[in-house]
């Protein structure tokens, strides 16, 4: 009995419950916390992690990681405010810079399966190169002045509510994923890809292929979350995003995908996301200082991948302690 | 509360009575096992007998349900793995894990070697401990070598001195020869002898039931969990050994039926990957089981791996039914119809941490799919099907492949690729590890697979499984196919001519 029960409590029902004990929480005792605006804010600031975190997921359940979205997405409002500048059109520069970030992914990804590196160590690397790129692109520019109605878009409120218009295309998105991880082929063989490449590329799955598939998604995704954040703060400047990956990363190991890769399901990564959301939402609100909540988001991080781990282990004790009070008894 | 009154020698280590489930599964019930210091003391049983419970019991990773441990006649209760050293028993387990780049003296004396004044490691008593290990084994490896390079053989040796340095009185012995080769098995089992006659006690796990005989002097039987007997292999047969693993008379190991082979299904043209293996050339037909055999690193499985698209080739063409395969691409050998059932089934065949559904599944990707989507009814009941085909035995579909014994494991991976009907199935060590009941049941499979006109390719190290099952036998030497030997021809002493080098007259 309770060994079906320790396995009936996985960690992601964990953080969708800790979740709602926190929303339940917020909405009763913080001050603030309540209201149409805090809410929208709370999403919208939400919504770039949000946006990172589905590609991540996937990438992360297959073993890779890719440490390089913030500067992909910094790289993209670089040349989104530059090309503004020299008098493009709104319409011409998107495109162009999610091409771009479809190039750094790409980057990503053939350094990774081509040559064989660990990605941690690749997408460190372009970490810095692609913000460095981004700052000689723009310089110390802030570009602000871009179309009202695009603006609005990105930062305004469906009607009255307290969702942002830009949730409902992250809906689409993150069905998308969901099946895609879910309920695809290509999502079951990132699962056993993540848990064991060799005995994936055993049964024929195109490994290589696959990874180099997710890093060039996780690199558009990176891309368009750039031009969300330019849009949604009016500002496109080089150090847009700025660690925006330790969120992301942060958030999915703490919705319970197993750094090893091969474990998690994307509604635990979401739920870990929102839940980082509101708990520096709250911070805000009781005037935690920026610095501070960086630090709590790097305990979190550790806790998030000690977390699984101790709850494991705490089974197996317990598995230990009931054997020996049974031998005891005998 | 036990009077130890028997007359003869004691036994250094019991169980009694001992019960152990994990969940629904009785692992064990009703146990009773004695080891005398001085006897050699086979293990045997099927895959899923209870044998490794029964080892961890004593080695005190798993405390028994009910029933005791006993040690000098007195019950103990081991905490774990260090209580059950500290009480001088040690377990040697099939593949050692040194650390590569110490010297075989460091491996031993791994945090605890010799000291001199402040603390320094004292290198010559270390060296000199390690060398009266060594000679105490009868045996020569130089304590200054470093583990990395030393056979699997050497390896376990270490192991078994590093033991001794803890006084080991009980050595149990999980399968050591499963890895090794034929001179390798005659310096494992001298070191084995000496212990004998030093008075240690070993208990002796083998798949092979040669050896049991060779070296053991009292065997006991485990089967589904429950002690059948112990007994002297004085006066016993394999046979009846078997018997009593099985439960019943084994039909026939090799039940191979005659097959007029059919056209040829695989073709393989002067293959080639530089430095690995040169110029191999043969025909694989619908219907014919072709063996492979030939010496540990000769190239077979490189060859194997190559033919799938795991490895690049460098020259060369593969061809199944005709078509021309794609150099390093395994995805399209399978849509051709090739199936590779890998040497190793835990890291190549399976993914442990999932399930018995989605590892037969993983072949499936392609077919079980509907509208873009997993078909998980079709996926389940694909599944299914094989694994209940196969007599996988297992509690739920859903469980993941790493509860199931080794020989369960096996025909999850064949499971996993009979599903994809392929036209030519290769197996590469089919039967390693894997108790005789399950053997004969593979082979069973195999012969009938090929007389429903499947062409199969088997690699094997065991010979008798090579001259019981295949219509012809290639041999591989050092890279290169020196012999193709029709049935009729092929003996141990003919294939392991070839195997060795030695001109085949």
């Amino acid at each position: 009995m309770p060994e079906s029960l320790n396995r009936a409590i996985r960690w992601d029902t964990v953080v969708g419950a800790l979740l709602i004990v926190l929303l339940l929480f917020s909405f009763t005792s913080v001050d603030g916390f309540g209201n149409a605006l805090n809410l929208s804010f709370l999403i919208g600031n939400t919504l770039p992690v949000a946006l990172v975190a589905l590609p991540m997921t996937l990438l992360v359940v297959s073993g890779e990681i890719d440490l390089s979205v913030a500067s992909t997405a910094g790289l993209s409002g670089a040349v989104m405010g530059a090309l503004w500048n020299q008098g493009l059109t709104i319409e011409a520069i998107i495109p162009i810079c999610l091409l771009l970030g479809v190039v750094c992914g790409l980057v990503n990804g053939l350094l990774v399966t081509r040559l064989g590196l660990p990605s941690l160590a690749v997408t460190i690397g372009t970490l810095a190169a692609y913000r460095g790129i981004a700052q000689i692109v723009l310089g110390s520019d802030a570009v602000t002045d871009f179309p009202t109605q695009y603006l609005d878009f990105a930062a305004g409120r469906i009607g009255d509510s307290f969702l942002p218009q830009a949730f409902l295309p992250f809906v689409v998105l993150l069905a998308i994923a969901f099946v895609v991880l879910h309920a695809t082929p290509f999502g079951r063989s990132l699962f056993a890809i993540g848990a064991s490449e060799e005995a994936a590329r055993f049964a024929g799955i195109r490994v290589k292929r696959q990874k180099l598939i997710l890093f060039t998604v996780t690199g558009l995704m990176a891309s368009l979350t750039g031009v969300f954040w330019a849009l949604h703060y009016a500002s496109a400047r080089y150090d847009n995003a700025t660690g925006l990956e330790l969120s992301v990363i942060a958030s999915v190991l703490l919705g319970g995908i197993d750094f090893d890769g091969g474990k998690g399901t994307l509604g635990g990564a979401i739920a870990g996301v929102f839940l980082l959301g509101a708990a520096q939402n709250v911070m805000s609100l009781q005037d935690v200082s920026a610095q501070s909540q960086i630090v709590v988001t790097g305990v979190l991080l550790v806790v998030s991948v000690l977390g699984p781990r101790v709850a494991r282990q705490i089974s197996v004790a317990r598995a230990g302690r009931r054997s020996a009070a049974s031998t005891s008894t005998a | 509360m036990t009077h130890p009154s028997d007359p003869g020698p004691a036994p250094v280590l019991a169980l009694k009575d001992v019960a152990k489930s994990f969940g629904a599964v009785r692992a064990l019930r009703g146990v009773s096992l004695e080891l005398f210091p001085g006897e050699v003391h086979a293990l045997a049983g099927e895959n899923g007998a209870g044998k490794s419970t029964l080892i961890k019991t004593l080695a005190g990773v798993h405390r028994p349900d009910t029933g005791r441990v006993l040690l000098d006649g007195e019950p103990v209760v081991f905490h774990g793995p260090g209580d059950a050293r500290d009480a001088g028993i040690a377990v040697i387990y099939q593949e050692p894990t040194l650390f590569p780049d110490l010297s075989i003296a460091e491996n031993i004396f791994m945090g605890r070697q010799p000291r001199r004044a402040l603390g320094r490691i004292d290198h010559k008593a270390t060296h000199a401990a390690t060398a009266a290990l060594m000679s105490r084994l009868g045996v020569d490896l130089d304590p200054d070598r470093p583990a990395r390079g030393l056979s699997i053989a050497d390896q376990q040796i270490v192991e078994i001195a590093k033991a001794l340095s803890f006084d080991a009185r009980v050595l149990i012995m999980d399968e050591p020869t499963a890895a090794l080769t034929g001179s390798e098995v005659a310096r494992l089992f001298g070191v084995v002898r000496t212990l004998r006659e030093q008075g240690a006690a070993v208990l002796f796990i083998s798949h092979r039931l040669e050896e049991i005989f060779e070296i053991c002097q009292r065997v006991t039987t485990l089967r589904d969990g429950a002690w059948i007997a112990s007994e002297p292999l004085a006066g016993m047969t394999e046979d009846d050994l078997v018997r009593r693993m099985v439960g019943r008379d084994l039909d026939e190991l090799y039940p191979k039926q005659d097959v007029t082979p059919g056209e040829v299904a695989l073709s393989v043209r002067r293959l080639t990957r530089e430095g690995v293996f040169t110029d191999v050339s043969f025909d694989v037909r619908r219907g014919e089981i072709v063996g492979l055999a030939g010496l540990v690193g000769a190239g077979r499985t490189e060859v194997a791996r190559a033919v799938f698209g795991i490895d690049r080739w460098d020259a060369g063409d593969v061809t199944v039914d005709g078509k021309a395969l794609v150099n390093g691409a395994p995805s399209t050998a399978m849509s051709a119809g090739l199936a590779l059932v890998p040497e190793d089934r835990r890291a190549q065949g399976l993914v442990m941490d999932m399930s018995i559904e989605r590892n037969i599944g993983l072949t499936g990707l392609r077919t079980t799919v509907k509208a873009g989507l997993m078909d998980r009814g079709a996926e389940r009941s694909r599944s299914l099907d094989w694994a209940v085909k196969l007599q996988v035995k297992y509690a739920r579909i859903a469980d993941t492949v790493n509860t199931l014994s080794g020989g369960n494991q096996q025909k999850v991976v064949l499971a996993k690729w009979l599903a994809t009907a392929p036209k030519v199935l290769i197996v590469d060590e089919p039967t390693r590890g894997i108790d005789v009941g399950t053997k004969a049941e593979v082979h069973r499979l195999l012969s009938e697979l090929a007389a429903d006109g499947v062409a199969v390719l088997m690699i094997s190290s065991d010979l008798p499984e090579i001259l019981g099952m295949a219509d012809r036998v290639l041999v591989m030497h050092e890279g290169r196919l020196t012999a193709e030997i029709p049935r009729s021809d092929a003996t141990e002493e003919t294939v392991m001519a070839a195997a060795t080098g030695r001109a085949a007259a």
